[in-house]
Formats: structure tokens, C-alpha cells, sequence
């Protein structure tokens, strides 16, 4: 009987494992071998070859040989991101442009999620699907299809002077103006539907208990329906400012050559100049520049998950 | 909370007898329908000041439509609602004079106790230290000082119930509305609480109306229970009277456990009324003036606990009596209810007291009994 259990616990912790291990071959094949490679790129020097770069380690070159490969790795392409304002120009510009986004895509995304949230029962699931809708298309032809609706000749402009509101076209295109539209526009769902979640939870008792109190709607709106919404808020902030810091196609498409964000001279390093160590390194310090956000939020989500249990 | 001679107070309130005295809440000819349905259907209701009034009914009654249009929460379709002579029509549930403990108590999770305690005084925008001093009394009140600072989720289900007591009394509403009040706690918490809340309202001399569909809680708190059905009062009177005159069966069926034999009016003596319940082949009088003819339909009513139950014939077998065979004893320690079955199959419940600790009754399954009562026992009603 007891040499059953043991067997039966032995083997539950075994499925266990099994069950870890399939996310931690997955992460570790397409997550942490490729990023220890990207790493290593950064710390090499640029050469007109295939690879493009040195030193590149094989296995026939021995214990002696490697040792003598390690030797050729160098921080000059960190110190390049310092002494370079290009470089660092780009990342603060990329935080800005992403701290700003997601300030407008709070304004935006609130009322909607708040309006979906108090809508008929019926009609929420219907709502929801809505916002889900636009990722059946695209995302590449989406914001492709802004630069028919936000160029000289676009909807936009037509309509606008159709109106008589304007004589001449307004540039919108290639201006960071058509680069945060695409970017609200394109992370809005990211954060309506956090946001959604915690509102639609969100007991209508409390508004009347509120109310019952003396506080008028309005009021009630900021001392109660506000704070209990944080933790959807603060979940969608993360989950849209992460990404749009390393944002690419949006700048390179909307924006102009004034637009610098860091995804565009990342893509300009890789691809135009070729230099895969200094593109690297870019790279490197995006990652740990984000780590910072995504650590806070992870523990945020936790403690909210305990909270909750 | 603490215990205090209540009882002179209590005995000597009865201003709904006093024609002379106004009404402090007052419902008038107020319907409110919900598309095709109708929640409350043209009430009139008057609720005097100081008073503990339970508006009692099944679920979908009307019940709490009725409390959430005093509260503000809903509008009459028709008919005015009246605070303290003011009509409360148009006036905002935040303008309104009245506090609501909620059903699921609806504290602010996000908020300490002794923030949900203050939040309705600092919408009045009373002085800080005032707000402090008035908390602190609060939580003195419903003993839970120590708990100032947890949050909700921190609290057990009593402690909650207080808090929510506590914040919808702090700003001293002229009316404290109580939805359900004590749904959630468990039976002997839920019993003790009764006794407090009694207590309170008398010691804080504030109107209370509560809605509930236990009666024996309405029973406990109320100095008058209006009992409810399909938006309609069908009773308003005080608890004994409730339970010993019931106006009607559905009154009587809803208030406790009641036996309700059919019969037809007979002729009888003045101040006696008579009843010929064919079926259960029985005979009844009661004490009282029936305004029904001979020969109508009328329910003879009578509680368990009135009604004797003995294995020897009565002296008068013929009035008040009748006979059957024991055919279920409910045991439940304080009392036994025996299941009397009657020749015509009907069943009679009969609850004696267990005076001695006998195992043994005289009484068993499947004996002869005769059940008996007095004239004053049971009532003949009809409708």
C-alpha cells in the first residue's frame, strides 16, 4: 500500500516536470539560445564576411584557439550607444513617444471600456468582439491602409477640405502626429480589454452604497468606479508601453526621417549598414531598458493575483 | 449595544393607534411597474416615527422596490412618497435623508473601516475633527475599535455586517433602510444581532424600516410588519397580531406553521362563530364576530402548538375535536410535532412542549388520539 503511494506521488511529480519542461525547452530554444547569441554578436567587431562579424567560434579551433578568439571581444559598441547622441537620442525619444501614447490610449480606451462595461448584458459579449475584430486583419495592412487615410491626397484630407474646413492639405503623414494615431490605434485593444475586465467586475452596488452616502455620481466616479479600476489600468499601460517602445513598422511607415524611435535604427543597423555587432548591442540595451517595466508589472499581476485569492 | 431596559419604552409605543399622530413615512397610492410587471401595485402605507417596521414577503413581491424608491434608487410609476411631510419626487438618492445598509453590505474594498465609517461625513463636508470623533464612536458602537485600519477582505462575515451597520448610521439618517440585513450570518450570530439592532434603534431613537423574507426576524426586530404578496400589503399589524389574528391564509400560511381546515359558515350563538368542516369531520368555534353568511366558504386556522392531543376521548366530542391516528412524530428536541392523519386523509399538526427527559413517549406512532383546543385557539377566516 505505501510503496503504492510513494509510486503514485513519484509519478504525479513526474507529469509535473513533464509539464514545466515543455515552457522551459521552448524558452530556452527560442528565447535564451537566440538572446545569448545576439549578446555575444554585441560584444564582437564588424567584418566584410559571412557572418558579418569576428570572432566567430567554431569547434576546430581547440582550448588555445578559443582562448584566443575570447580575447577579440570588445565593449567598443556599448561605448559607441554612449558616445554617440544618435543612439541615445533614439531610446529617449522612443520612452517619450511611448510614455505619450500611452497617456492618449488611457484617454481614449477609458470611456470606451467604461462604456462597454455599462452597456446591456446582451450586447457586451457583441462589443467585446469588436474590439477584437481588427486583429483578423493584418497588422502590417492595417497601418498600410492609414497612409491612404492620412496622406496629402487621403481620406482625411478629402474629407476635411470637402468640408471647407481647410484650403490646403494638412500634412499628417510622415509627422509624429500620423505616428501616434497609428499607435493608439493600432494598441487601443491591449488596453480596453484589461480595462474592461476589472470595470465589468466592478459591483454596481458600490456606486449605490456611494450615492446612498452623499457622494454624486460624478464624485463617485473618482472616489470609488477609479481606484478599483487601477489594476486593469495599470496592467493595460504596461502591456501597450512595453511594446510600443520597441515599436518599428509604425514609425517606418507613418512617420518621417524626424521620427527617431529606437526599432527604426535598430532595423536602419541591421539592414542598411549591415553592422549586426553594434545592431546587437542596440538590441542588448533595449532588452534591459524594458526588463525594469516588466519586472514592476509582473509583480503588480501577483500581487493582484493574490490579492484576489 | 449594550443591554438597557427597553421594555416600558417598547410597551407604551403605539402611535399608528393614536389618529392624532403623522405619519413620519408615508407611501401614497404608489404603483411601479417594470414594462408588463407590476413590482407595487397603488400601495398606501404609513410608517410613523421612531418605529422598527418590516415590509415581509416572498421574493418578487415588491418589497425592496418599495425600499429603493424610498432610498432613491427607483421612481414611483404613479403615486408620491413622502419623508417627514416632504414629497421626496425628483430629490437624488445623495439629497435624500436616508441611509441604506445593503444586502451584500456593499462596503468599499479599496477602503479601510474607518474610511468606509467616514465616507459619508466627509461628503457633508464635515470638520475633520468631528469626522474622527464621530468614528471613533462608531466603531465603539459596533465594537470593533481594533479593526479600524483592515481592510474588508480582512474582516469575517459579522465584522463586515457591523462595519456596514456602523457607516449607514454615522451620518444619523432621519430613516435607516435595512435590505436583508442579516441574510448572510449564520443562525445564532443572525439571532444575537436581532436583539442588538432592537436595541439600537431604541437607543438611537432613529425610524428603522427593514425588508426581509424570514418572519421570524421580522417577528424579532419589528414593532409593525407589513406582509407582503405580488405588490400588494395584504396585512400591516404588530407581530402577535400578525401571528394570532391573521387577516387571511396567506397571511396566516406565511407567519409559522399553521393547520387550515375548509368548512362552511353554520348558524351559531352571538360572538361565536361556527364552522362545519365536512371533510375533516370536525365541528369548530371560535370567539370571534364573522361578517361571512351561513353556508359560505371559510378556513378554520389553528397553530400546532394550540391544539392537545391526548388517547382519551374529550368530554364534548362533538365541538372542537377530532380524531385520527399518530402517523409521524417530528422529534426536535425542545418540542415534538406529531402528524395526526384524519380519516379523510388530511393531517393535522399538534406540537407538544418535551417537559422530561423520557425517551419513551406516551404518545407513539400509529396510536388512536383525539386532538382538542380551546375556543380561544384557532380563527376562522374568510379569505
Amino acid at each position: 500500500m505505501a510503496a503504492n503511494v510513494t509510486s503514485v506521488t513519484a509519478r504525479a511529480s513526474r507529469l509535473r516536470w513533464l509539464v514545466i519542461a515543455v515552457p522551459l525547452a521552448w524558452m530556452l530554444i527560442f528565447f535564451l539560445i537566440p538572446f545569448f547569441n545576439v549578446l555575444k554578436i554585441s560584444f564582437s567587431t564588424r567584418a566584410r564576411a559571412m557572418p558579418p562579424y569576428k570572432p566567430v567560434l567554431t569547434m576546430v579551433d581547440g582550448i588555445a584557439g578559443l582562448f584566443d578568439k575570447l580575447q577579440q571581444f570588445t565593449t567598443a559598441n556599448y561605448l559607441m550607444l554612449v558616445a554617440d547622441s544618435k543612439y541615445w537620442l533614439s531610446y529617449v525619444s522612443s520612452v517619450q513617444i511611448a510614455l505619450f501614447s500611452t497617456v492618449l490610449i488611457v484617454l481614449v480606451a477609458y470611456p470606451i471600456a467604461y462604456g462597454m462595461a455599462r452597456a446591456p448584458r446582451q450586447w457586451r459579449t457583441t462589443l467585446v468582439m469588436l474590439v477584437i475584430l481588427p486583429f483578423w486583419t493584418s497588422f502590417l495592412i492595417r497601418v498600410y491602409a492609414w497612409i491612404g487615410i492620412l496622406s496629402d491626397e487621403g481620406l482625411l484630407n478629402q474629407l476635411l477640405m470637402q468640408l471647407g474646413l481647410i484650403d490646403q492639405p494638412l500634412r499628417i503623414l510622415t509627422t509624429n502626429w500620423a505616428v501616434y494615431i497609428g499607435i493608439v490605434y493600432s494598441y487601443l485593444p491591449f488596453m480596453i480589454l484589461p480595462l474592461y475586465a476589472t470595470l465589468e467586475k466592478l459591483d454596481e452596488t458600490l456606486l449605490e452604497a456611494a450615492e446612498d452616502l452623499g457622494c454624486p455620481p460624478m464624485k463617485a466616479f473618482w472616489a470609488i468606479t477609479f481606484p478599483l479600476s487601477l489594476p486593469g489600468l495599470i496592467a493595460g499601460c504596461f502591456l501597450v508601453f512595453i511594446p510600443i517602445t520597441g515599436e518599428f513598422v509604425i514609425p517606418d511607415l507613418l512617420g518621417g526621417s524626424g521620427t527617431l524611435m529606437i526599432g527604426k535604427t535598430l532595423w536602419y543597423e541591421f539592414f542598411n549598414n549591415r553592422n549586426w555587432p553594434l545592431a546587437s548591442a542596440v538590441a542588448v540595451v533595449l532588452l534591459l531598458l524594458l526588463v525594469v517595466p516588466i519586472v514592476i508589472f509582473q509583480n503588480q499581476q501577483q500581487k493582484q493575483a493574490e490579492k484576489s485569492r | 449595544m449594550a443591554g438597557m431596559a427597553i421594555g416600558p419604552i417598547r410597551r407604551s409605543f403605539a402611535p399608528w393607534n393614536d389618529p392624532a399622530s403623522k405619519p413620519f413615512i408615508e407611501f401614497r397610492n404608489v404603483t411601479r411597474s417594470f414594462g408588463d410587471f407590476t413590482a407595487v401595485d397603488d400601495l398606501s402605507l404609513k410608517i410613523y416615527e421612531r418605529e422598527f417596521f418590516a415590509l415581509l414577503g416572498p421574493s418578487g413581491c415588491g418589497k425592496t422596490t418599495l425600499m429603493r424608491m424610498l432610498a432613491g434608487f427607483d421612481a414611483p410609476t404613479r403615486g408620491d412618497v413622502l419623508l417627514d411631510g416632504q414629497n421626496l419626487a425628483g430629490i437624488p438618492p445623495y439629497k435624500r435623508p436616508t441611509n441604506m445598509m445593503f444586502q451584500s453590505y456593499a462596503l468599499f474594498p479599496h477602503m479601510t473601516v474607518w474610511d468606509n465609517i467616514a465616507f459619508g461625513l466627509k461628503q457633508d463636508g464635515m470638520p475633520k475633527a468631528d469626522i474622527a470623533k464621530r468614528v471613533e464612536e462608531m466603531l465603539h458602537l459596533v465594537k470593533l475599535e481594533t479593526f479600524a485600519k483592515r481592510k474588508p477582505h480582512q474582516l469575517s462575515g459579522g465584522q463586515r455586517q457591523r462595519v456596514a451597520l456602523a457607516r449607514s448610521i454615522a451620518k444619523k439618517p432621519k430613516v435607516l433602510l435595512l435590505d436583508e440585513p442579516l441574510g448572510a450570518l449564520d443562525k445564532k450570530l443572525r439571532e444575537e444581532t436581532q436583539f442588538e439592532l432592537t436595541d439600537l434603534q431604541v437607543n438611537l431613537g432613529m425610524t428603522f424600516l427593514i425588508v426581509t423574507h424570514d418572519q421570524e426576524e421580522a417577528m424579532t426586530v419589528a414593532d409593525r410588519i407589513a406582509v407582503m404578496d405580488r405588490g400588494k400589503i395584504i396585512q400591516v399589524a404588530t407581530p402577535a397580531e400578525i401571528y394570532e389574528q391573521p387577516n387571511s391564509r396567506y397571511v396566516a400560511d406565511f407567519i409559522g406553521d399553521i393547520n387550515i381546515l375548509e368548512g362552511r359558515i353554520a348558524a351559531g350563538a352571538d360572538g361565536v362563530a361556527r364552522l362545519e368542516c365536512v371533510a375533516a369531520g370536525a365541528t369548530v368555534e371560535t370567539r370571534q364576530s364573522l361578517d361571512g353568511r351561513p353556508g359560505d366558504q371559510a378556513w378554520f386556522a389553528i397553530r400546532p402548538e394550540k391544539v392537545r392531543i391526548s388517547r382519551e376521548p374529550p368530554e364534548n366530542p362533538g365541538v372542537n375535536a377530532v380524531s385520527g391516528e399518530v402517523w409521524d412524530i417530528g422529534y426536535l428536541g425542545d418540542v415534538s410535532i406529531y402528524h395526526v392523519r384524519l380519516a379523510s386523509g388530511a393531517t393535522i399538526k399538534a406540537t407538544i412542549t418535551n417537559t422530561t427527559r423520557l425517551v419513551e413517549r406516551p404518545i407513539s406512532w400509529e396510536d388512536k388520539v383525539w386532538m382538542t383546543w380551546s375556543v380561544d385557539g384557532g380563527i376562522v377566516l374568510t379569505k
